[in-house]
């Protein structure tokens, strides 16, 4: 609330003398207050209802594994039918509707295919348990234990190490790039630029916040990824550093909106009380105001972190999409998010490929909730601090 | 620099001493200076191509053909399923997502107090939401409209048939843009009710009209100016997003438009991600890629700049009223 906050808003804001003698409108306002809870409500349910998908992994339920235990047709009375029915694969439904001997069919089927079966030292393995998921494994092929992702193949590899540090590595450059560019415009255009310049270059900037970042992410893999090519001259065309440049275009508005904002909000008095000192503008700037606002400038490098971890369509479009562990930047590199993108449209529903993938949403709303609240909490506090002391 | 004579005064808008040239100052105003120019200038570079390139192809059979000949090249394919699928998605998104966002606004600046907990709650909800990543809002979408929605739809209404509401499909892709969008349209229309002098709604309440009255009556049509600046940057920011609707609803190509609210639709954003990605000649299908982005840009920045010049507007006229 601004300083205008006198008595008579506060009373307003409290005022409940309407619905007293009206009934209908009390239920109207009960009704307001109702919806009002639906950011709330949905930040419930986003995060319920993507862990929803992803619990069995978490819980450990899920078995990925590519061989079973065969059950000899033979022994089939000794087991349960909902023990064969999870042994065949199938729903209630549709082992209701067999008959005995198609479900002997089935069993000898399942047979057969077990001497089939391939032959590999990791095929029992269950690779969604936590173990395979973080820490690196000797697969049969390797010579020494790696962080590998390879949802598609003979065994199910779900290492999610080389997608975290893709994500983190485009992220990275990101910052590095757009941090520098959208400070020193925060601190021109708040402190520095005349009023004249000041009226049309924020919204200026703010523009290229209304790019989609399917163009940007179009832009970086036809032109940029080209022209970078040629003056960096590394190999892999598409990689963490095309990606990360077009990433940092997205969220220099957002640096910038907010650094903007923490500057603008130090009071006026702090400026004019350099300048009688003798200080020149950019003095004035550097030292007074900038110091005073530097929560505000990590708030904005934090809300950056969280938009260019979570953006999908650059990275999924511009950052080539193997899935290196490598500690160069000019490698092609899979994000978490493009991994999400590109392969959930094949997985089977409810399958553990579909189930992981959805915990990789899950880690991303965890951590761009993390990032966000801690954002907003050192911009709020800032904005009280300088606030109360005006 | 010389100390010794009285400080120069600093009219807005000088930035050098003027007692003598000011190494410093020159340095200081011109690096930031010089990073504002940058960013402008890229965005111009990238506005400049994509005009330059796409203008060419950017004709009226390309806006009013189809895709049914062929995908990838100029001379064959359209966008008017596209246009008409993301507009379809988009005004259905501001049916649900406007209402919300007004009435939530209501609440936040009428009615709650402002450092009580429930406050706090829903602005932390509204601020979080506006930061969870748009591939999440698409897994939710699956996730909740489709997996459980859908569903349990199907399971009371079309038992054993093939699955009609747990599908994607234009109403879930446009519900999942709503709940992406709401904080935009809250953030605004609050801004703009925040604005509104508060003698008006004291001369109404001594007219004898209740709070509520005075809400709808007094002070929501005042507020018009700025929920339509929220609904439209709600429109252009869900015009051009792809993640979310991935999965819940866009379609690789569609030999129809969407007739129904079930079925799936064909999108501009997507088509831009599938003629840069899937094209088996990327040289033949450039000049169609740059016309199709040019067409969403068209989309995103004629609605974006309305609402610049409306809000503006509106803040000149606040400014006047106080």
């Amino acid at each position: 609330m601004n300083e205008k906050q006198t008595d008579a808003a506060r009373s307003w804001e409290s005022l409940r003398k309407g619905h007293q003698s009206r009934p209908l409108e009390w239920l109207v306002e009960r009704g307001i207050f109702l919806v009002s809870l639906s950011a709330i409500v949905m930040i419930f349910l986003i995060f319920a209802f993507v862990g929803r998908e992803a619990w069995p992994v978490v819980a450990g339920k899920m078995n990925s594994s590519s061989v079973q235990t065969v059950i000899p047709v033979a022994e089939m009375d000794k087991h349960s039918p909902a023990e064969l029915r999870a042994y065949l694969g199938l729903t209630k439904a549709k082992f209701d509707s067999m008959d005995l001997e198609t479900r002997k069919l089935m069993m000898e089927i399942k047979v057969e295919a077990d001497k089939e079966k391939p032959v590999d030292k990791d095929a029992p393995v269950n690779t969604t348990s936590w173990h395979y998921l973080f820490r690196p494994h000797a697969w049969t092929g390797y010579e020494k234990p790696s962080y590998i992702w390879q949802p598609v193949s003979l065994i199910h590899k779900y290492n999610l190490v080389p997608l975290i540090i893709g994500s983190l590595k485009a992220t990275l450059v990101a910052l590095l790039f757009s941090v520098p560019l959208a400070l020193a415009a925060a601190i021109y255009v708040s402190q520095l630029a005349p009023a004249w310049a000041k009226e049309w270059l924020k919204p200026a900037i703010e523009l290229l916040a209304g790019i989609p970042s399917v163009v940007l992410g179009f832009f970086a893999l036809i032109v940029m990824a080209t022209v970078l090519q040629k003056v960096f001259g590394y190999e892999s065309r598409l990689n963490a550093f095309v990606a990360g440049i077009a990433l940092g275009l997205a969220i220099i508005p957002v640096v910038f909106s907010i650094a903007e904002d923490a500057l603008t909000s130090v009071p006026r008095s702090y400026t004019q009380a350099a300048l009688a000192l003798g200080s020149s503008r950019w003095q004035a700037a550097w030292k007074i105001v900038l110091p005073a606002a530097i929560p505000g400038v990590f708030a904005a490098v934090v809300l950056g972190f969280g938009r260019a971890i979570g953006e999908t369509m650059i990275v999924l479009m511009a950052s080539g999409n193997a899935s290196i562990v490598s500690g160069s930047f000019f490698d092609s590199t899979r994000t978490m998010t493009a991994t999400i993108a590109a392969e959930l449209a094949e997985t089977v529903t409810g399958g553990h490929h579909y189930r992981i993938l959805f915990l990789i949403g899950a880690l991303l709303f965890i951590v761009t909730f993390a990032a966000n609240f801690a954002g907003d909490m050192v911009m709020h506090r800032l904005k009280r601090k300088l606030e109360g002391k005006a | 620099m010389n100390t010794a004579q009285p400080p120069a005064i600093h009219p807005p808008g000088r930035h050098f001493r003027t007692d003598g040239f000011d190494a410093g100052s020159f340095f200081f105003t011109g690096l930031t200076g010089l990073a504002t120019f940058l960013i402008l200038a890229i965005l111009a570079i990238i506005l400049g191509n994509v005009v330059w390139e796409g203008w060419g192809s950017f004709s009226w059979r390309f806006l009013t053909g189809g895709t049914e000949r062929d995908m990838f090249s100029v001379e064959n394919a359209g966008v008017l399923p596209m246009i008409l699928g993301t507009a379809a998605r988009v005004i259905l998104m501001t049916i649900f997502v406007i209402p919300i966002g007004v009435i939530t606004a209501i609440y936040l600046t009428e009615y709650a107090r402002s450092g009580s907990l429930w406050t706090r709650f829903i602005r932390g909800a509204v601020n979080n939401l506006a930061g969870v990543p748009s591939i999440v809002f698409g897994l939710f979408g699956l996730g909740f409209f489709i997996a459980f929605a859908g569903q349990n739809l199907d399971r009371m209404f079309h038992a054993g048939a093939e699955p009609h509401w747990g599908k994607p499909a234009i109403l879930w892709a446009s519900l999942t843009l709503a709940v992406m969008t709401l904080p935009v349209v809250i953030v605004a229309t609050e801004e703009s009710l925040k604005a509104i002098p508060s003698g008006l709604r004291e001369a109404s309440l001594a007219l004898g009209a209740t709070k509520l009255e005075t809400i709808f009556k007094i002070v929501l049509p005042q507020a018009l100016p700025g929920i339509m600046t929220g609904g439209i940057l709600a429109v252009s920011r869900a015009a051009g997003e792809v993640a979310p609707i991935l999965f819940t609803g866009a379609a690789y190509y569609m030999a129809s438009l969407p007739k129904s609210l079930t079925d799936q639709f064909m999108d501009l954003g997507y088509h831009v991600f599938i003629l840069s990605t899937q094209s088996p000649d990327i040289e033949r299908t450039r000049p169609l890629l740059y016309a199709t982005v040019l067409a969403l840009l068209l989309l995103t920045f004629t609605l974006n700049i309305v609402a610049i010049f409306v809000r503006a507007r509106m803040r000149r006229k606040m400014r006047a009223a106080h």
